[in-house]
């Protein structure tokens, strides 16, 4: 549970940087009603194994990878064939080591016909951070696309305004990416000084 | 033509004369603005304008008194919470969470650990006697909430009394708080796996009492408001949004449920155990300001029969555990008042400083670098005050957390403002967004 494994660092805090697990795609039966979701949109939708890269059920939740260039038609499938009415917005993850697939965009949908809830992943390059906005198919998701752009510089296309929201307009950067230091100033105190959370060796 | 005014100076610029108001004489602006002969004017109304809601900007397009437009500007209160919380360990996130939305704390700090707990796989071992605790505090949280709601809505429509009985109301609440978590706001009182500590002796009589007086006390406001004339009038068909609106904004709670829909995750998704409380969930179909102030109201009283049936429950359930039994992820919760504020308990530091070298390192470790969590992402929603509150967190393994985002219900239902209010009055995008009830600390994060 704690501590080292495999490098043999008994400083306190080795191995604090473990690499994400990344699995393939479940085996079904996937359980629940994640079944009948997929089941469902493989009917209407001819293309989903060309569309949807990946299926993951984890922690009792269901993930569609999807391909960023397909995410539109199957969000309009998702919210008029499957009833998928409500999308919780969009929340950007920056994946230094993932090469190729830097930045992922979640979008956690809800179903309030059917009580359901799955999600979708998108994932792009950093070196083309461009999706395709859902802004046309949940109106409600503008605020939050403009969210990301902020904080990930993940720039949806077909957005009616996409423009900084939380950050000063002229802001430079893109703050929550894991390249963006956190910064702050080291406070001194009776001589001794604490460096900023970001420098402290603990958080290196 | 004009003469100088200090508290109103006006400028040419390419869009038009522009007017900084600073307070001063109104009759001259209103001559300078209409010797302009311009019919169309925009005001910016905000970020710090007391109707606003804090630090919101409202900016508005108007001819004569009519909104034609509006934008909202946000971004002020904006603290890069979310990512703080990256370089902190998993408990300490949730010192960060509950001062997001700072009326509703418990709520964020329930979301957040009910997602944790489920990348820990540890859903189903949180203790009966925790979960009764973190519903009977979110119930009590949705009290105090939804007082300052509908005080401060009152307040921005020119009525004063409803604001100090509400405020007074409030007070009952936030002593039940200061005498479980010793703090009135931003207790971080819950923790994954269970909450801080278990409440103190003489908790179940002083809730009690409480809900009694808070129950005899509602009724002020509601003879108060309910049904009267001026109130209405500010209220009825205003701030119009319908289940369609509510659906394709993703508009949540109160909102949503004013247009007849009866969605409350606590009872159509039950978390923490509301599957086993009875209460009604509270919907009008007006689709207006004064729809969401009755529901408001009326969930005061299904807040107060959930508290009832959670202190019967934590009687019955007196001396059980409040944290995992999993020592590994539990901080130690059994604290006690020593001479210098609140410590662990004197039985925990003789067994980590004079018996066990193992449990001591235990608790180091724990403490200083924390627990790690199982790579994954993981979506927790509960009802808000405000919404469907949404965390979502991905771990990559470590002992603190890749990445966290709420879904923040302000944040999303403020998108309605537009929708509600243009083509109506400036004084009713008001009494709109006072219905909206956003926190800014929610919003901006």
């Amino acid at each position: 549970m704690f501590g080292p494994k495999g490098t043999g660092d008994t400083s306190g805090y080795g191995g604090l940087v473990a690499k994400a697990a990344k699995a393939g795609s479940s085996e079904r039966p996937y359980g629940g009603y994640f079944d009948e979701v997929t089941d469902n949109l493989e009917r209407a939708y001819p293309e989903f194994s060309d569309s949807i890269e990946r299926v993951v059920i984890d922690r009792g939740e269901l993930t569609l990878h999807v391909k960023s260039e397909k995410l539109i038609e199957v969000a309009f499938i998702l919210r008029d064939v499957l009833k998928f009415e409500m999308c919780m917005g969009v929340s950007g993850i920056h994946y230094p080591e993932q090469s190729g697939r830097e930045l992922h965009a979640v979008y956690p949908l809800l179903s309030m016909t059917k009580n359901q809830r799955i999600r979708l992943e998108v994932s792009v390059a950093d070196s083309h951070p461009h999706i395709p906005s859902v802004v046309e198919v949940w109106a409600g998701n503008n605020w939050h696309e403009r969210e990301a752009f902020d904080m990930f510089g993940i720039i949806f296309d077909g957005h009616p305004g996409l423009t900084r929201i939380l950050m000063p307009d002229d802001w430079k950067g893109h703050p929550q990416r894991k390249d963006y230091a956190l910064g702050g100033i080291p406070v001194e105190y009776k001589g001794a000084t604490t460096p900023p959370p970001s420098d402290r060796r603990s958080y290196k | 033509m004009t003469t100088f005014d200090p508290y109103a100076p006006s400028r040419e610029t390419t869009e038009g004369k522009v007017f900084s108001v600073t307070g001063g004489d109104w009759d001259s602006l209103v001559q300078e603005i209409g010797a302009t002969k311009e019919e169309r004017v925009v005001v910016n109304m905000g970020p710090q304008h007391p109707s606003t809601h804090g630090v919101l900007r409202l900016v508005l397009e108007l001819e004569g008194e009519t909104i034609t437009e509006v934008r909202c500007g946000i971004g002020y209160l904006h603290t890069g919470i979310e990512k703080n919380i990256e370089f902190r360990n998993w408990t300490q996130g949730t010192t960060f969470v509950t001062r997001m939305d700072y009326l509703s704390p418990l709520h964020n700090e329930t979301a957040y650990c009910l997602a944790v707990e489920k990348l820990l796989g540890i859903t189903n071992d949180v203790p009966e006697r925790a979960s009764v605790i973190r519903v009977m505090m979110m119930e009590l949280n949705r009290i105090s909430s939804h007082m300052v709601a509908l005080g401060t809505g009152a307040l921005e429509l020119g009525a004063m009394g409803p604001m100090f009985f509400a405020f007074r109301d409030r007070e009952t609440v936030l002593e039940i708080f200061e005498m479980i978590t010793g703090l009135r706001m931003n207790m971080a009182y819950v923790r994954p796996g269970g909450v801080q500590q278990d409440l103190p002796e003489g908790a179940y009589t002083k809730i009690r009492e409480g809900v009694k007086l808070m129950r005899k006390n509602f009724k002020d406001n509601a003879t108060l408001l309910i049904g009267n004339s001026i109130w209405m009038k500010r209220t009825q068909g205003i701030g119009y949004l319908d289940l369609a609106g509510c659906t394709t904004l993703g508009i949540t709670g109160p909102v949503l449920r004013s247009t007849g829909m009866p969605w409350d995750l606590r009872k159509v998704q039950p978390y923490c155990g509301y599957e086993n409380y009875n209460f009604d969930v509270v919907t009008a179909d007006t689709c207006d300001v004064y729809g969401r102030f009755l529901i408001r109201m009326n969930e005061l009283e299904q807040s107060l029969r959930i508290i009832e049936q959670c202190v019967d429950k934590l009687e019955k359930l007196h001396g059980a555990p409040v944290m995992v039994a999993d020592k590994k992820i539990a901080w130690p919760a059994q604290l006690a008042l020593g001479g210098d504020g609140l410590g662990n308990s004197l039985d925990h530091i003789r067994e980590i400083m004079g018996t066990s070298m193992e449990s001591l390192i235990h608790h180091f470790k724990l403490v200083t670098e924390g627990f790690r969590v199982p790579a994954g992402q993981a979506y927790a929603a509960i009802e808000s005050p405000r919404g469907e509150l949404g965390a979502s967190i991905v771990s990559d393994g470590g002992t603190r957390p890749y990445r966290v985002h709420f879904r923040e219900p302000s944040f999303n239902n403020l998108q309605a403002t537009p929708a509600m209010s243009e083509g109506g009055m400036v004084a009713d995008i008001v009494a709109a967004v006072a219905s909206i009830d956003p926190v800014m600390g929610g919003v901006d994060r």
